[in-house]
């Protein structure tokens, strides 16, 4: 109990950190997600092609790999003065990008073809086919996968600890070297976690319930 | 070849060709499905195009508006060629209404959406206009009362007719059926069909793909029939129906019309 009550203000700082961490990285995911389906259906070729390759090179490279790029070779090359919280939360947020857009992909092929036909036989785009018919209908699909993906996610963003931001994982570390019992620390750490892939569980519970109902 | 010709008499030839295909190839693997088609459509016409199934018919009618794509040859609608996928694709589609088989209305939208949607998101009409044709081209097919339901909620006949409904939303200068009423019950086919009669009598040109031979002979100004992807005759309903010129038209109309 010691441990936390003597650093209540240092867990609440990793409980937020990776709560911040988590909620932008979510962003990214699904912003980034959802256009690289679109891509991976879209009848250009190049983009059908980059929207496979974003898919295959970041769903397969280690998450820690992938940070080591963003810290080190990123600042190198391209942006030197990005802050560690951002280039943790495109790393964390890219990665998981790739699964996002995977599911959504997946909830896209429910959906019959006759309706993108009729969309498109109305006049419609392919901007707006996607928009307007076939993505509101493949998200019933696409939410459970989601739920998981993004409990993974808080999980990962673990890794962002070990790069210089204060998330949980770090509190640990730092409170460790303080000297306190491993095994209370852990526990705690543990029930922050807990709350936070609860609450999404939660959330998206809620969601499906909402979309089974609006049907 | 003696056919006679359908084109509206007090109209000079080629004038008034809305759609035009000119020596249309396609494959699908190693079948040849559409074979050197020719065909002409001037404004007004309702053309019915017949034959066994496997013949191409659905392929023609869903190469007008490149919802199938074809490997050589010209298709062109109103004068102009049907261009590549993209925003002058989607422009010409709007001006081409087509029903399907399987209705395909927007499963997520009632049915009043399904017909103003189109107009509010390509033809960039008000909100209040569209409701306004929408609630009238619903009254006209006949199914007014349904408007706040889902698709799913109504029989089929009722779901083509709504498909029908948002089709016409769009002013198409041609309209494509592709098989409309093969889905549906018995009881139903009459009802849409009795929906397109009424567009044909109001001259709106029309591509029906069907195998409802009474529907050819009341309203088409011509039949076509293709049997293995090619065009095999033209012809007046009555003529066609009734003194058909080839083998393969004579075997096809004594399968059909025996009972």
């Amino acid at each position: 109990m010691d441990v936390l009550l003597d650093n209540l203000s240092l867990f609440r700082e990793g409980f937020f950190g990776t709560l911040k961490l988590t909620g932008a990285s979510a962003i990214v995911a699904v912003v980034v997600g959802v256009i690289i389906a679109g891509f991976r259906v879209s009848p250009v070729p190049p983009l059908r092609i980059f929207g496979t390759l974003w898919v295959t090179l970041l769903r397969n490279t280690p998450l820690t790999l992938l940070f080591l790029v963003a810290f080190f070779i990123v600042p190198k090359v391209f942006f030197p003065d990005l802050d560690s919280f951002l280039l943790a939360t495109l790393a964390c947020g890219f990665y998981t990008s790739a699964f996002v857009a995977e599911a959504v992909r997946s909830g896209i092929n429910t959906v019959p073809l006759g309706q993108a036909e009729a969309a498109r036989a109305i006049g419609f785009t392919f901007t707006q086919t996607m928009r307007l018919i076939v993505l509101p209908q493949a998200t019933r699909t696409v939410v459970p996968p989601l739920s998981s993906i993004f409990i993974a996610l808080t999980k990962n963003t673990a890794i962002a600890g070990a790069f210089d931001n204060v998330e949980l994982f770090n509190v640990s570390k730092t409170l460790s070297n303080d000297g306190y019992d491993i095994a209370m620390i852990f526990l705690w750490i543990t029930l922050a976690y807990l709350i936070i892939t609860y609450a999404i569980n939660g959330l998206f519970r809620l969601m499906e319930h909402r979309l089974e109902v609006a049907r | 070849m003696t056919e006679v010709s359908v084109t509206k008499d007090a109209i000079p030839p080629g004038a008034d060709d809305l759609v035009v295909l000119k020596n249309v190839n396609k494959h699908f693997g190693a079948l040849h499905v559409l074979q050197d088609i020719d065909l002409t459509i001037t404004r007004g016409e309702v053309v019915v195009v017949i034959g066994p199934s496997g013949s191409g018919k659905s392929t023609l009618c869903r190469a007008i508006n490149r919802l199938e794509t074809v490997e050589s040859g010209d298709i062109s609608i109103d004068g102009k060629p049907l261009p590549q996928e993209g925003k002058a694709l989607a422009r010409l589609r709007a001006d081409v209404g087509m029903v399907f088989q399987s209705f395909n209305l927007f499963a997520h939208k009632t049915v009043l959406e399904n017909v103003m949607l189109g107009q509010i998101k390509v033809r960039k009409t008000s909100k209040a206009e569209a409701e306004t044709k929408a609630r009238g081209l619903l009254d006209r097919v006949g199914v007014a009362t349904q408007a706040d339901k889902y698709p799913a909620q109504l029989s089929g006949g009722q779901q083509q007719r709504v498909a029908i409904a948002r089709a016409l939303a769009m002013d198409p200068k041609v309209m494509l059926f592709d098989e409309p009423t093969s889905a549906l019950d018995p009881e139903m086919i009459n009802e849409v069909l009795e929906v397109m009669q009424q567009l044909a009598r109001d001259g709106m040109t029309m591509v029906v793909v069907t195998h409802e031979m009474g529907f050819a002979r009341s309203a088409a100004n011509r039949v076509v029939f293709m049997a293995d992807g090619r065009i095999v005759e033209e012809a007046v309903p009555e003529q066609f129906f009734s003194n058909p010129r080839s083998d393969r038209a004579k075997d096809f109309l004594s399968k059909i019309l025996k009972h």
